[in-house]
């Protein structure tokens, strides 16, 4: 149990906009000095209205979010409807809390979806000790020491798509200038009404609508 | 395994094969029938009758309690209608101990489901978990099935107000409104002539008040229970068993309504033939 890697070097972060839900994640693979590659997509669609950011051990991560993903996919198919994104928090928090006393997955998330039964966004904030939170906006990592105090500073209630991915560039562009870990590269997804989109794989602007 | 005497009669439906083949539950007949499962369902068709109709606005169930009498201490809780979880609850018709075993595993459901969730259950899902409980002792372990039918009543909100029946073999089917027990075949063509759609919780209650006095003997407040599913504004559920006074007052007012539609149609007939 490396803690080191848990807290550290991946990045995942998320904000809620008034209808729409953003999550963020870097695209590096390394190890210790090491770097694997750097196109690696950390932010799994859990459904066609969740996201699912991962940062910590890799096989871990990997693991276990497509375990979920599968069991959110056995659950409509057996069932025939969606979980809500509250109740799949509850139940990612669940498998995270049962295995915390046996043998911890090392893995950092944020949980983003669009219920379209309440018709909104949400966002939650889960740790590798399976707590869970609703929040409006979130990072795991190192990268957190940074990224909070410009989400403290930019987010607001009832934000659009381009004031919302106009604060993650600013996130970005903080851990630049700022965070020793280079990580050139991040996954960025909207999630909304109509489902999810990719915002950008390598620079955080905007793609073409 | 168990064979038949030789010397044993034949069946009412003329097949003394079927003898061999009902003593053990998990085996098929060589007409494809579980017997056990269809004896099953005879042992409820003896039981006290119940109704579930679904409101616009909520869903009512009433139930006959057979076992009345002066001597008997009246129970602290319902013999035929449970509280499953906020938003669910059943009528039972058949063996009371079998009930319960499936009620008390039906709530473990519904609260395992929320523990993992946070959220109440979908209904169908409740119905779907019993449903499954009660098909293994038609497959596995050579004991006898429940010999139990359910009526479920449930508010979700992916459906709104639901209304189920499940019985011994395992199978469920979603209803609007439908009956179970003794004399339910009355009932149900009761339901089918009188019920709209349309009616809220109230006008179900008489609906499910004439039901009873159709499918039991003498129909009285003693001998039944009565129940309503409704959704508050605030999104609270409310479970409602109608205190014996209400219920008193409901029957009352049916049997007057029914006897006066009688006397109408007497009448009626009087004038038509006096013509």
């Amino acid at each position: 149990f490396d803690r080191r890697v848990v807290r550290g070097m991946e990045t995942t972060l998320g904000l809620v906009g008034k209808d729409f839900a953003i999550v963020a994640a870097d695209r590096s693979a390394a190890r210790s000095i090491v770097v694997f590659k750097q196109d690696e997509d950390k932010v799994l669609e859990l459904d066609s209205h969740k996201l699912l950011g991962s940062a910590g051990t890799a096989a871990d991560s990997k693991a276990f979010t497509e375990y979920i993903q599968k069991n959110v996919a056995l659950y409509e198919i057996n069932t025939g409807l969606k979980l809500s994104t509250a109740a799949a928090s509850n139940f990612i928090r669940g498998e995270l809390a049962t295995a915390l006393r046996r043998g911890p997955y090392q893995t950092n998330l944020m949980l983003g979806g669009f219920d379209s039964a309440e018709n909104r966004a949400s966002l939650y904030y889960i740790d590798y000790l399976a707590s869970s939170n609703k929040v409006n906006y979130g990072c795991h990592g190192y990268a957190s020491n940074f990224v909070l105090s410009i989400l403290d500073r930019e987010w607001k209630e009832g934000l659009d798509v381009e004031q919302g991915v106009e604060i993650i560039r600013k996130c970005i562009a903080e851990l630049e200038t700022r965070f020793l870990v280079s990580l050139p590269a991040f996954t960025i997804k909207l999630v909304d009404k109509d489902g999810i989109r990719l915002l950008n794989q390598h620079r955080p602007e905007v793609a073409a609508a | 395994t168990r064979q038949c005497s030789p010397e044993l009669a034949d069946d009412d439906d003329g097949s003394a094969m079927s003898r061999r083949y009902d003593k053990v539950v998990t085996t098929f007949s060589p007409e494809g029938r579980l017997h056990q499962v269809e004896y099953a369902v005879e042992a409820i068709n003896n039981a006290g009758t119940a109704v579930g109709i679904l409101a616009t606005d909520g869903v009512v169930m009433a139930g006959e309690k057979q076992k009345v009498t002066k001597l008997l201490e009246a129970p602290k809780s319902s013999e035929k209608i449970y509280k499953l979880d906020e938003h669910v609850a059943t009528v039972v018709a058949g063996l009371t101990a079998d009930a319960t075993i499936l009620i008390d595993a039906a709530r473990v459901a519904a609260q395992r489901y929320a523990y993992q969730y946070g959220e109440p259950i979908p209904v169908e899902q409740l119905v779907e978990r019993v449903c499954n409980h009660k098909q293994l002792y038609t497959q596995y372990g050579g004991q006898r099935p429940f010999g139990v039918k359910f009526l479920f009543a449930g508010y979700d909100r992916h459906f709104g107000y639901q209304l189920y029946l499940s019985d011994p073999s395992g199978t469920y089917s979603g209803w609007r409104a439908t009956c179970i027990g003794q004399n339910a075949n009355a009932g149900q063509s009761l339901l089918k002539n009188d019920y709209k759609g349309t009616e809220t919780t109230s006008e179900c209650v008489t609906l499910a008040l004439k039901v009873l006095h159709k499918t039991m003997e003498s129909l009285s407040a003693e001998n039944l229970d009565l129940f309503a599913l409704r959704k508050l504004d605030d999104g609270t559920m409310v479970h409602t068993v109608f205190p014996h006074d209400e219920v008193v007052a409901l029957v009352a007012d049916v049997k007057k309504e029914l006897e006066a539609a009688e006397a109408e149609a007497a009448a009626a007939i009087a004038t038509s033939s006096g013509k």
